[in-house]
């Protein structure tokens, strides 16, 4: 159990810098699940609490304890890789032991701690195996369990669900949850995969380019991303995002000179703004209902089962629409679609921030237009 | 590629075949002259099929050349360069590998380079130092000045000196300082994950428990590849053992005393040469590196082409 504090952390390769800066506070016991795409940095940060690469500017401590210049056996971590990275050689029991072997702990003590923790896993019975013996699944099992059997302080996953198949990896997923809530070890999880990252993570950290996006709880990312990339990288379908200029107070306009007009309580700060809405926050052919109205042309339809994902054009610029299962659209057709007010996404096309919403500031007051007189004709139909 | 074309494998086995004719009637020869009396060898033509006098042969051999003590010889020598051989390359092949340190690459093309001078090239300089192994240290001592100091100091003349001829030293050292295995064992050590030793690294392990419990373990068939190829290349040296021992009673290898074998006017007084025991005493000296072969030759090939994995 510890807390990791990660101040201004940098990493350079060369001249070339990687992770520009970092700063981010691991609490006792929780869950972190670092997301974003590759090459952003989110290894070589893992990779720099475990002790594997050097730190070049900043400082991280466990539990109050400055560790940039320990040995990665000094830090108290347990890493798992996503190879697995098992020893080719040795059976399962000695895969598990080998850290308590080398800190010179007894035969026999041993055997009844790799016993205790295969069971853990669901690996006794296998303990005579050879690594290159065992399924995918069951090899992720043993590397689990190699760095339970140190009782670390800390967890250190590396991507360790990618080499597996869809099936077998939520079942791990569930299992990595299952056994955080049984040892509540602090855990630092490392993936690309924002599933992964939404289901495990008790605190999320997006990461783009060597620089942290954004930190919060799962769903408070996933409902008020803090920058325009966590939004259009969070989210399967991904957000739609539409270029707009502010016209008046309260009111942008599309490059094709549609209107949208947006809630009281914005605060821009430039003209250019880019307007984003969920694919599952549009209305469509909505009788009424408070919002813009848009028309929206189907170029082809995807068939999940379980709903349907309408790609189109919305004022000339790419849109997805998400449907329940069964509706009825097909290509070609026109509809209207309701982008609601209150499902609204607001980013500073400058800085890529998102504009800050606040009903009471006084800038609010300004913002504010009159919803009435606003035209904006729509002749759609369904046709 | 894996073609069924019956045409073309009669053509290739025939082509095997007659290569492998070719190859073994040589050794034919000299199994079938180790077993004909000294009148039948000298009476051409030579006949194909054995005869009767094997074992007397052998015997004849055996005693003259004094093959036990020789063969004992050769046997320890060979086993040192190949096991000498085997440390050496796996710790110089650790060090390039996993360490990174100052002059890393000097070293690695240093050694490198030593591959492109064999023994046969290097010979009168290595020859000078195994007459006196400390004479690059004493060349030294009288370049920075310290050797004047001492004598200076003490009255005595400085004269380091440290004879290798006629010692198993003399025999052993310079055969195992060579790239080859060095070589190998960088191939292979570069072939094992990262993550390996990473995780070697977070379970614990430091550089020499890294070694020990992991690249020793994994490279065993490397090891016995290697240890394949330096005991035939330490069991059928000549030249060298010729010019480092003058001591031949004591520190003759099998192969160096095969020569006293083989017939000349003075060895046989004018009289007939006999080859049939000539021939027999080949076919003792052959027999170590052929057992070798064929006991490691499992572990051989898969070292050498690293399928075991």
């Amino acid at each position: 159990m510890a807390e990791i504090a990660i101040r201004q952390v940098r990493k350079s390769y060369g001249r070339t810098e990687v992770v520009h800066g970092v700063d981010l506070d691991i609490g006792n016991g929780e869950f972190v699940v670092i997301l974003g795409p590759s090459g952003c940095g989110k290894s070589t940060l893992l990779r720099m609490i475990a002790g594997l690469e050097d730190i070049t500017a900043g400082e991280i401590a466990i539990d109050g304890a400055r560790v940039n210049e320990r040995e990665p056996r000094e830090r108290g971590c347990a890493m798992v890789f996503q190879n697995y990275a098992l020893y080719p050689h040795m059976n399962v029991a000695d895969n598990i032991g080998y850290a308590l072997k080398v800190a010179g702990v007894a035969k026999a003590e041993r055997a009844r701690r790799v016993a205790v923790v295969a069971a853990t896993v669901g690996l006794d019975g296998f303990l005579d195996r050879r690594p290159g013996q065992l399924s995918g699944g069951q090899r992720q099992r043993v590397a689990m369990a190699r760095a339970m059997i140190r009782e670390p302080k800390v967890f250190l996953f590396d991507e360790p669900l990618s080499n597996l198949d869809a099936k077998l990896r939520v079942q791990m997923r569930i299992e990595i949850r299952r056994l955080h809530r049984r040892l509540a070890t602090t855990s630092v999880f490392v993936t690309h995969d924002q599933v992964e990252a939404m289901t495990l993570a008790d605190r999320m950290v997006v990461m783009n380019a060597g620089h942290i996006e954004q930190i919060g709880a799962p769903a408070e990312i996933y409902h008020r991303p803090a920058t325009r990339f966590v939004a259009s990288f969070i989210g399967m379908p991904p957000m739609n995002l539409l270029p707009a200029r502010a016209t008046a107070p309260g009111v942008v306009a599309l490059a094709s000179g549609a209107r949208l007009m947006l809630p009281p309580g914005w605060v821009m700060t430039g003209g250019d703004v880019e307007v984003g809405i969920r694919p599952e926050d549009v209305l469509v052919d909505a009788e009424s209902g408070d919002g813009n109205r848009l028309p929206f042309t189907v170029e082809f339809i995807e068939e999940l089962g379980a709903g349907r994902l309408a790609h189109g054009t919305l004022e000339g610029i790419d849109f997805i629409v998400q449907l329940p299962a069964g509706a009825s659209m097909t290509a070609g057709e026109t509809h209207v679609l309701t982008l609601g007010s209150n499902a609204l996404h607001l980013f500073d096309a400058g800085t890529s921030r998102r504009c800050r919403f606040d009903a009471a500031s006084p800038m609010a007051g300004v913002m504010q237009v009159p919803v009435v007189g606003l035209e904006h004709s729509v002749q759609a139909s369904s046709a | 590629m894996i073609e069924r074309t019956p045409v073309l494998n009669i053509a290739t086995h025939a082509i095997l075949v007659v290569g492998l004719l070719i190859a073994f009637l040589p050794m034919w020869l000299v199994f079938v002259a180790a077993t004909l009396t000294i009148e039948q060898i000298n009476n051409p033509p030579i006949s194909l099929l054995p005869g009767s006098e094997l074992i007397a042969n052998l015997t004849a051999a055996w005693n003259r050349a004094q093959l036990g003590s020789k063969m004992l010889n050769s046997l320890f020598v060979a086993l040192l360069v190949a096991s000498g051989k085997i440390a050496i390359a796996s710790l110089t092949a650790f060090a390039i590998v996993f360490f990174r340190f100052p002059g890393r690459m000097v070293v690695f093309w240093m050694i490198f380079v030593t591959l492109m001078l064999p023994l046969e090239v290097r010979i009168v300089p290595t020859y000078a130092v195994a007459a006196n192994a400390l004479a690059p240290a004493q060349a030294v001592l009288e370049v920075v000045g310290i050797a004047w100091l001492w004598q200076v100091l003490t009255g005595v003349k400085l004269a380091l000196e440290w004879n290798l001829l006629n010692s198993y030293t003399g025999l052993v050292l310079p055969l195992v300082a060579t790239a080859t295995g060095t070589f190998l064992f960088r191939q292979f050590y570069m072939t094992i994950p990262a993550e390996i030793v990473e995780a070697a690294r977070m379970d614990g392990a430091r550089p020499l428990r890294f070694l020990r419990d992991m690249l020793i373990p994994l490279s065993k068939t490397n090891m016995a590849a290697l240890f394949t190829i330096m005991f035939i290349y330490a069991w059928n040296q000549y030249l060298w053992p010729i010019l480092v021992t003058t001591d031949r009673a004591n520190y003759g290898t099998a192969v160096m005393e095969l020569k006293r074998l083989i017939p000349t006017s003075a060895s046989t007084g004018g009289g007939t040469p006999d080859w049939n025991v000539a021939m027999a005493g080949c076919l003792i000296v052959m027999l170590p590196p052929l057992v070798v072969v064929a006991l490691m030759q499992r572990y051989f090939v898969r070292g050498l082409i690293g399928a075991d994995k």
